[in-house]
């Protein structure tokens, strides 16, 4: 490396001052044992196109969600897990339960923030709780596989707000109570589908009934949701 | 921040200085935004002084070996080897930032610490769950109270949710709060207050009995409080809630009371702590049933008048099933406030 002495010794010297602009030019080979070298060497992703990696990020999210639509017993939401597909249902659930409230002036109904902050620590507490129980599933995979099973609420959060839509009586109710009792055991099952596999096997149900009750908690604020008059 | 006086400035952007490292020990380095604590303990600085020296001597043997060196900065070739420099230094600032970072981790974000406390099988769940509604009477010995973790917060969540249903049902308005987060707080707030409130009188009386297992005792006692709740908040009738207090409360209450007995000597800590804990139990249960209940608006009505409590509850858009035996059990209410207050 060609090093002057006076800049090779206060090497920390003046960088306050040191604005990184992108003008500086580097022309020509210059060889420099460099400390760690970039991970993605032979595949950089950073020269293509964006909409390419927004395609590809989305058709991986893509596929796990028709994994979780038909539950059986695969490794690929586990192997490249990814916190996407949660984050956007999560976002989705969260408006879709917003303005729920009888008295506008004071929200009773949830708040953004209230579900937000229940989806998530709800799943870090599940994953806590099966680590702690010895599950061999990493904390973001856990994570990843709670998040894609709460797309079946979702969906079941769309039909309701259309069903209410027509009225909020007595076979509305009826209509809504099926329709999240239906999406909540398929969720249940879905996430126990990916989940129980990483557990010793005389401790499933002690996986699965934490799970149980945080999508119960979900399918509850779904169904007791009523949309300001 | 690095001072300049500098004879260097020759480059646009400042140049180095010269006596930033030889022994004025400024402890903070900034490159752009990047701001490094780490650097604030005296081994970091060390470490970090250390691996500069080994820097400059690296830079030195490659000097040896270049032949075109120039004496002023304006050699284009040098711009992108300062360039290189700032990436390395800032590769270094973040792989100690990372060290000390995983240490710290390493140390308190230890989930295996509690592991042991969840090391059950869903049996011995069940069994502890079904033993906690049967008082033991012996006494004389110390009871085994098993120390684990898991059966207490599935209980607390458990609770959580059978509150929210009660809550909504009843048309519970909060003022300042929400649903969610005032049910979350008086359940785990209860569990772990209390627990550790008898645990410091269990101290004061001399009892034998760890923080584990007061938590645990404890979390136990909740079954009998969501059995209650559970069949309370959806059947209701006052008689039942009277009838169901005083029969599973007051059996989960003897259990833990009996444990409580057979690990404490003497008389009076044995009044002094069984009564709180008992106390509490009974009046937890009491204070769930009516504070998220339906029946409360009647007295309201009739005792509080204008004084609005922050948990303000609203006659909502109830089912029309209920509404017929809310009025009826309303009319019972007020003629008992009518009767309270002539007195």
């Amino acid at each position: 490396m060609a090093e002057v002495d006076e800049l090779s010794k206060p090497m920390f010297a003046g960088l306050s001052d040191v604005s990184i602009s992108g003008d500086i030019p580097v022309e020509g080979e210059i060889n420099v044992p460099v400390g760690t070298p970039s991970h993605d060497d032979e595949y950089s992703t950073l020269d293509e196109p964006v909409k390419d990696t927004i395609l590809r990020d989305l058709k991986a999210v893509g596929k796990k969600f028709v994994h979780v639509m038909y539950p059986k017993k695969s490794s690929t939401l586990l192997r490249d897990w990814d916190l996407w597909g949660p984050l956007l249902l999560c976002v989705t659930l969260a408006l879709m339960l917003q303005g729920g409230s009888v008295d506008s002036k004071e929200d009773g109904g949830p708040q953004f923030a209230e579900v937000f902050v229940i989806i998530w620590f709800g799943s870090v507490i599940i994953t806590l709780n099966s680590k702690l129980l010895g599950g061999t599933i990493s904390f973001f995979q856990s994570l990843c596989v709670l998040g894609y099973c709460i797309m079946p609420l979702t969906v079941a959060m769309v039909v309701c707000r259309l069903v209410l839509l027509g009225g909020s009586g007595m076979v509305s109710f009826i209509v809504r109570l099926i329709v999240v009792t239906a999406s909540f055991s398929w969720s249940t099952f879905a996430s126990t589908a990916f989940l129980a596999d990483s557990q010793p096997s005389n401790r499933k149900a002690l996986v699965v009934y934490p799970v149980f009750l945080f999508y119960f908690v979900i399918g509850w604020m779904i169904l007791t949701f009523s949309p300001s008059a | 921040m690095a001072s300049s006086d500098g004879n260097k400035n020759t480059e646009p952007w400042g140049g180095f200085d010269d006596n930033i490292i030889q022994g004025t020990g400024s402890a903070v380095i900034d490159i752009e935004n990047m701001d490094d604590t780490s650097g604030s303990s005296f081994e970091d600085m060390g470490e970090m002084h250390q691996r500069m020296k080994e820097e400059e001597e690296v830079a030195e043997e490659a000097e040896a070996t270049e032949e075109e060196t120039g004496e002023d900065g304006e050699f284009l070739g040098m711009k992108g080897i300062k360039g290189q420099l700032r990436r390395q230094v800032a590769d270094e600032v973040w792989q100690a930032g990372k060290r000390q970072a995983s240490k710290a981790f390493n140390l308190y974000a230890n989930i295996d610490i509690l592991r042991p406390y969840f090391d059950v099988e869903p049996m011995q769940v069940r069994n502890r769950l079904i033993e906690s509604m049967i008082p033991i009477r012996m006494i004389h010995f110390p009871q085994k109270i098993a120390g684990e973790l898991y059966g207490p917060m599935m209980l607390v969540f458990t609770l959580v949710a059978i509150l929210l249903h009660g809550m909504k049902t009843s048309g519970t308005v909060i003022r300042e709060g929400t649903l969610m987060g005032t049910a979350i707080g008086t359940c785990f707030g209860y569990w772990l207050g209390v627990s550790s409130f008898i645990y410091f009188l269990a101290y004061l009386c001399n009892a034998q009995i760890t923080m584990v297992q007061t938590l645990s005792l404890l979390g136990y006692g909740l079954f009998g409080h969501c059995v209650v709740l559970f069949v309370t908040y959806n059947v209701h009738f006052h008689s039942l809630f009277y009838i169901l207090w005083l029969v599973v409360g007051g059996l989960s209450t003897l259990r833990m009371v009996a444990a409580l007995i057979s690990r404490t000597v003497g008389q009076t800590p044995r009044l002094i702590l069984c009564g709180t804990l008992g106390a509490l139990h009974m009046l937890f249960l009491l204070y769930l049933h009516f504070a998220y209940h339906k029946i409360v608006e009647g007295i309201l009505d009739t005792l509080e008048g204008p004084n609005m409590p922050p948990i303000q509850r609203v006659a909502r858009d109830l089912p029309v099933v209920a509404t017929a035996a809310m009025n009826a059990v309303n009319a019972t209410v007020k003629t008992l406030g009518v009767i309270l207050q002539s007195q």
